[in-house]
């Protein structure tokens, strides 16, 4: 079958960007020295490769999957190719989260930020949980995600409003920005525990996805479980996307890239385009972090820039397509 | 005989109208049932209240003498299958695929051989593998008829299957859907043609503002009175060789009264 193909080629793809992440970077290395690196982990290369570059592009990978997934279960969700972890309002929320923990001066506290973010983030997802039951139709729950994400925004800037500092702010931001710097393994496993519940509760809600093509009604009465697959799905979505934020920071469009870039080649249904949307996004994360490190700047490129910059425009052009698409 | 479906004494509010003002609506196995009436004379919302989807303030529905909000979810979907009005889809599956959906019950491969052969009864043979959005409407409608019918319930529910179809189409659509009432099944469906609806089904429920007009056979149900009262029409059903036509101008006088419009 032409799709299972293509995924172990996608899954290929991303062991390949990772394994070209690890061995290229800032530091240069000789062929001599990755020999060492594999022979002798201890030693100055093997800290370069093993503690420094390889928990960076593993969460990179995990990071981008996450938000990959995330944002191919809220598409299917709510029909909508626009979909993705920000209208929602989870990635605002867990914004808001670590703003108010870095204000609030506990950015010295390790994983104080995290813990605050992944709050941000499911209490947004339990909201979303909640209003999904009682408004099932797409058209609501986006109207009211993008409300949670305006608000989320709007205490934000409350809370720079009232920092203390410059310094504060500026530590906000440069957080706001997005980024897999500096992290270690057991930042990865932090990381990969809440993402893995998600995608274990968005899996199951696969067959839900594919059946909501046709229309609340039609689902309702297709014998699947659909208001507990819908909230699985929104609650997976808040999971992954929420710790993919407290993990990183906010990186912006890969939950809606990842999904387009897989879905005509997944046969367009929603369910079978989850996997192949996470691997998708864990590649477009990986490479995006090798760009971020490898063009020389004064100061390191933010992954969440380097992301942005390329999915605001896919962002339009999907737009301009969906419009098309909807007149006809 | 257990009716198929059977709901009673509706009382629907949406907002602040009144939708259904006490309509039920009776459907035996092996009969094809018309449910017709003028715009927002609550044909839908009959409907959906009679198969749970939505829950009315007054009155009881029920599927095979049970009631239906106790049915639990796999079961009312081996007991209804339903195609609503809304024929929108979201994604652009091939044409196979969304006619699978009709029978999630069953192995996938199991399922695909089952809406290949619906798509063929609805003349869509060989189209499987195309994109439902790449399609005209009146394909979509197709395969969105073929996967009611490969639901294979007891109980098929149409909400204007033959809307917006060319008169091939629309007579093909209810052609199918009278041989699986001729099979067992129970059907109802709403429309808007009235020749077509006289032609294609057993019985005739006609509803005004919420409530039963008239119930009964074609020529009992669509008397001159009935066309004048309910839907401000002057003429009648007469005789073809193909079937019953109906032949109505528009009323110059609409008669006052609770029904008038």
């Amino acid at each position: 079958m032409s799709g299972r193909r293509g995924l172990v080629l996608l899954a290929g793809l991303v062991l390949v960007a990772m394994a070209l992440a690890v061995l290229v970077g800032e530091t240069p290395l000789r062929a001599g020295d990755y020999l060492t690196a594999l022979a002798r982990p201890g030693s100055a290369p093997g800290e370069i490769l093993w503690t420094i570059r390889a928990p960076r592009v593993v969460m990179a990978a995990l990071i981008g999957g996450a938000l990959g997934l995330a944002g191919a279960a809220l598409q299917g969700l709510l029909r909508n190719p626009l979909a993705d972890p920000g209208v929602l309002g989870v990635s605002a929320s867990a914004g808001l989260g670590a703003g108010v923990a870095i204000a609030l001066g506990l950015a010295a506290i390790p994983g104080a930020i995290e813990v605050a973010a992944l709050a941000g983030a499911l209490v947004a997802g339990a909201l979303v949980v909640t209003l999904a039951a009682r408004f099932r139709e797409p058209e609501t729950l986006i109207l009211l995600g993008v409300s949670i994400s305006a608000f989320a925004g709007a205490l934000s800037s409350l809370v720079y409003n009232f920092s203390p500092s410059p310094v504060t702010t500026a530590e906000v931001l440069s957080w706001m920005l997005g980024s897999v710097a500096n992290r270690d393994w057991p930042d990865v496993v932090r990381a990969a525990l809440p993402a893995t519940l998600g995608a274990l509760l968005v899996a199951w809600s696969a067959r839900g996805l594919t059946m909501l093509t046709l229309g609340e009604e039609t689902a309702a009465l297709s014998g699947l479980p659909m208001a507990r697959l819908r909230a699985a799905a929104v609650g997976g979505a808040a999971l992954l996307a929420g710790s993919a934020v407290a993990a990183a920071g906010i990186i912006g469009f890969v939950g809606l890239a990842a999904p387009h870039l897989v879905r005509r080649w997944a046969g367009d249904d929603p369910g079978r385009t989850l996997l192949p949307s996470a691997l998708a996004g864990g590649l477009l994360l990986v490479l995006a972090d090798l760009a971020a490190r490898v063009i020389p700047t004064e100061q390191e490129l933010k992954l969440g820039v380097v992301t942005a910059l390329f999915g605001a425009p896919l962002f339009a052009l999907v737009a301009w397509r969906a419009a098309r698409s909807w007149r006809s | 005989m257990i009716p198929a479906w059977e709901s009673q004494g509706l009382v629907v509010w949406q907002g602040a109208r009144q939708a259904l003002r006490g309509a039920g609506l009776t459907v035996m196995p092996g009969e094809m049932v018309g449910v017709l009436g003028p715009n927002g004379s609550g044909k839908t919302t009959l409907l959906r209240a009679g198969l749970g989807l939505l829950r009315p303030q007054a009155g009881t529905a029920a599927l095979a003498g049970r009631p239906v909000n106790g049915i639990p979810e796999v079961e009312r979907a081996r007991l209804v299958g339903y195609l609503p009005q809304e024929r929108r889809v979201g994604w652009n599956l091939a044409s196979q695929e969304i006619a699978a959906l009709g029978a999630p019950d069953l192995p996938p491969a199991r399922a695909r051989e089952v809406a290949a052969d619906m798509l063929t009864r609805v003349g869509l043979a060989g189209f499987g593998q195309r994109g439902v959005l790449e399609m005209s409407g009146g394909e979509r409608a197709r395969v969105l008829l073929a996967r009611l019918l490969a639901t294979r319930a007891p109980l098929l529910v149409a909400d204007e299957p033959a809307a917006g179809l060319d008169p091939d189409a629309q007579l093909l659509t209810l052609e199918l859907l009278r041989a699986e009432a001729a099979r067992g099944a129970a059907v109802a469906v709403t429309l808007h043609d009235l020749t077509l609806a006289a032609r294609f089904c057993d019985r005739l429920v006609v509803l005004a503002e919420g409530r039963v007009a008239a119930d009964g056979a074609p020529e009992e149900a669509l008397t001159p009175e009935v066309l004048l009262r309910v839907f401000g029409l002057d003429g009648a059903l007469v005789g073809s060789p193909a079937g019953p036509v109906l032949a109505a101008t528009r009323a110059a006088q609409r008669p006052p009264g609770e029904l008038g419009r």
